[in-house]
């Protein structure tokens, strides 16, 4: 094992190396930071003392937003200013929003093809900036925690969440000026927060009910490995649906028609909801909204919900099918998400796993913990010599081919990360491009799965039809996110790709909207750039001295002179430098400078690695 | 991709010797034991010439342990370390017993999902999966006799059987999926 580092008595272990990282859970309801303090994660709350921020934004006419409590509370006299529940539509497009779309009292802008966007009295704005203003005030609670600048995050989504869902996610950090260590998917983190690594070997199933989606993940916990097997759920089904099925239930007793004006639905809404968790503990819950009075039973909510908890068992019965593990094999059931609080939820569970599920953490606290135990094992605080994570891609990937249909070349379930090729030819004498469509989902037909994006692959030399070899490689990283290349192989020639997302946000897009923040505080974005750049340089210098210092043998002289002078120099640079743009460009060219060492180095660790050395013999290096 | 780790074969990479049988939980343990190594959660600190080789390697050990651990694709695997490209699904087999028999199996797994879901329904298909995957199992044993007496052509053949097999399993499941929803 490698040797802890341990300082000397009285002597502090140079604080100002110790690096600061955070666990956010981004949920539709609401949200959290936490913290890891003396090795235990910590939520972190406001000045009122609450932890939970819920997940809304209210745009002032003033030009002000508030986040929060305050915002939730414009949210029947300003309702189409308030904007909550956006996560159901990040990385989302028009259709679904049209199913979506009686149950959100917004106006949605219909001009556009990719993510919709709200229509505000500040103008439209998509889920994206919206779930960027609440992680920036989540980073600037943890900033005041912690008296200093946030290195990093880990940000937790749900396990079902595709592709276009985690790349918005990601997009929303960056334009909150968030670097994100890990996407972690919440049953992870939840069973990381609950540790239940303790037995030799033991299955766990996670079922995860919170605002506005559903996760049911199966892992296989060995000695600090968390091998997730199989996962499965629904990113549109959660609590917000208990609360529609109530505020329904009351509109038909009140005899009112489905076209309600925004204020009134609000009212619906909130009045439901706080039926729901009064019945949480009561039997029965009264009711006074839009001048009717009744009472709603834990009967009626039972049956309002059950067609609901029924999808949610089948979900798990499936991903016990693809995990390979039969119901009696599961050793611990957990319950996450606010939503396992409603009686039936429990019980339900309960009774399909034949188990009384764990609950004795925090519902609403488990996700963000875990996720901050990550955090800080992957920023470097934390030794994360037993820690490891391994998870799978929930839907599968797959390419368009003729008439339609689909060929999957990642399937659902498999461990990240993962890269998979799969070769193309043309069909046309002479043809030069050739379409791409990246889809994910389950389903056969193009129709049915989710569009990623659309490829063009130019430039293919002009040959006959079937000559060409057009390889498109998938590759999955441990966010769970895709990237795609394509090469034409005979003639070895460099194609260029271009790529349109479906449902995010253009790369200049995000690039616009980080400058129009910039030009609302200049100086302070300037300044947190420049801190990032030399954070950056800092981490460089210090891997690549050290690197040199080990296993310059493995350059030339030469070489390594030449990367001594590029590290000196960067050193010099990032001592005078005060030039964001500057510095990181000479990181980038001392980055490139060093990718073959980078290389030759990885090499090596793989070479000891295969010798049949065994793990400790390994770390020593 | 660095080089060392893409030029060396799966069996190499977890120290096994090429050949049929792996030792299941020797195969789980090395797997655990080189993620802990070059998982990109190990390189999350390190700049992103690192964190990419080390996507690529985790990837790359990923596919090493599917590969492995599959009965099919470590069939395949093996007649492709002797160069035989054994993932033609253009290759059928000649063998007419097999094929009625298979005909067969699909009609059986056709009648049962036409009713739809009932108690008898679900124990028909139950039944049905233990005798597939008996005869699975048969089939990989046959697999190894072929690969082991060097018959190249034979195991080619086995192989393709055994796609038969994967893909008729794939279709249970999906019926059982289907009888449950």
């Amino acid at each position: 094992m490698a040797l802890l580092q341990i300082s000397e008595p009285g002597a502090t272990p140079q604080p100002h190396q110790r690096k600061h990282a955070v666990g956010i859970d981004l949920g539709t309801t609401n949200s959290l930071v936490a913290l890891v303090r003396s090795g235990t994660p910590e939520t972190l709350a406001d000045e009122s003392g609450d932890s939970l921020l819920p997940s809304v934004v209210h745009y002032a006419a003033d030009g002000s937003n508030s986040v929060g409590l305050l915002a939730a509370q414009r949210a029947i006299d300003d309702p189409l200013n308030t904007l909550s529940s956006v996560k159901r539509l990040l990385g989302r497009g028009l259709a679904d929003v049209d199913s979506l779309g009686a149950q959100l009292p917004y106006e949605f802008e219909r001009d556009d093809g990719g993510m919709p966007k709200i229509r505000t009295r500040r103008g439209t704005i998509s889920p994206i900036q919206v779930s960027a203003e609440i992680l920036r005030t989540l980073a600037e609670r943890a900033e005041r925690a912690i008296d200093g600048m946030l290195d990093g995050a880990v940000i937790t989504v749900p396990a079902y969440f595709d592709d276009a869902q985690r790349q918005a996610t990601k997009d929303a950090a960056t334009l909150a000026g968030i670097k994100v260590l890990r996407l972690l998917n919440e049953p992870t983190a939840a069973a990381i927060a609950y540790g239940l690594d303790g037995a030799d070997e033991s299955t766990i199933a996670v079922y995860d009910l919170g605002g506005g989606t559903f996760d049911i993940s199966v892992l296989r916990l060995s000695r600090g490995v968390f091998q997730v097997l199989a996962t499965g759920g629904d990113s549109a089904l959660g609590g917000d649906d208990f609360d529609r099925a109530i505020a329904d239930w009351i509109r038909r007793q009140i005899g009112l028609g489905d076209s309600l004006d925004p204020k009134q639905q609000r009212q619906l809404l909130a009045s439901a909801r706080a039926a729901k968790e009064a019945l949480t503990d009561a039997e029965c819950a009264p009711l006074d909204v839009l001048g009717w009075r009744g009472e709603f039973s834990r009967e009626q909510l039972d049956a309002e919900i059950m067609p609901m908890i029924d999808s949610t068992l089948r979900a798990c019965k499936r991903a016990l099918r693809d995990a390979g593990v039969a119901v009696t094999q599961v050793d611990d059931v957990v319950l996450v998400g606010g939503s396992t609080r409603t009686p039936l939820v429990a019980a339900r569970v309960g009774e399909f796993f034949g188990r009384p599920p764990r609950a004795n953490l925090d519902p609403d606290l488990v996700v963000a913990q875990g996720a901050a135990l990550q955090a800080e094992v992957l920023i470097g605080n934390q030794s994360g010599d037993d820690l490891l994570l391994l998870d799978v891609i929930p839907l599968s990937l797959g390419i368009e081919t003729m008439g339609g249909l689909i060929e999957k070349i990642i399937h659902r379930n498999t461990t990240i990360p993962v890269s998979k090729a799969q070769e193309f030819t043309t069909f046309k004498d002479g043809q030069t491009a050739m379409a791409i469509h990246v889809l994910q989902g389950e389903r056969e037909l193009v129709d049915d799965c989710r569009s990623l994006a659309r490829f063009e692959l130019r430039d293919i030399p002009p040959m006959v039809a079937g000559a060409a070899k057009i390889r498109v490689t998938y590759q999955v990283d441990a966010d769970g996110l895709l990237s795609v290349t394509a090469r034409e192989l005979v003639s070895e020639v460099e194609s260029r790709i271009e790529v349109k997302p479906s449902y995010g946000l253009a790369e200049t897009e995000i690039t616009q909207m980080l400058k129009d923040s910039y030009s609302h505080a200049r100086d302070d974005m300037a300044a947190r750039a420049l801190r990032e750049q030399q954070v950056e340089a800092d981490r460089m210098i210090g891997d690549l001295t050290a690197a040199l210092d080990r296993d310059a043998h493995m350059l030339s002289n030469s070489q390594a002179q030449c990367l001594r002078v590029a590290v000196a120099e960067l050193r010099d640079l990032r001592r005078a430098c005060s030039e964001h743009r500057t510095l990181a460009q000479q990181i980038q060219a001392v980055g490139k400078a060093s990718e073959s060492f980078a290389a030759l180095r990885m090499d090596s660790s793989i070479k000891s690695a295969l010798a049949g050395h065994t793990l400790d013999e390994i770390d020593q290096d | 991709m660095t080089e060392v780790i893409s030029s060396r074969s799966y069996f190499e990479i977890f120290s096994l010797p090429v050949g049929w049988n792996i030792e299941r939980a020797a195969v789980d343990a090395r797997y655990r034991q080189l993620q802990q190594k070059f998982h990109p959660d190990r390189y999350a600190a390190k700049g992103d010439v690192d964190k990419r080789l080390a996507v690529q390697t985790a990837a790359l050990i990923n596919d090493a342990y599917q590969t492995l651990i599959s009965p099919l694709r470590r069939a395949q695997y093996l007649l492709q370390i002797d160069g035989v490209e054994a993932d033609q699904e253009s290759h059928i087999t000649s063998d007419g017993v097999f094929l009625m028999s298979q005909i067969e199996l699909r009609e059986e797994l056709a009648e049962i999902g036409q009713d739809g879901a009932s108690p008898a329904a679900l124990e028909a298909l139950a039944s049905l999966e233990q005798r597939v995957d008996a005869t699975y199992a048969g089939l990989q044993d046959e697999f190894s006799v072929h690969y082991s007496a060097g018959d190249q052509a034979a195991a080619f053949d086995i192989v393709a059987k055994m796609q038969f097999f994967v893909k008729l399993l794939d279709q249970v499941e999906a019926l059982e999926e289907q009888l449950d929803s």
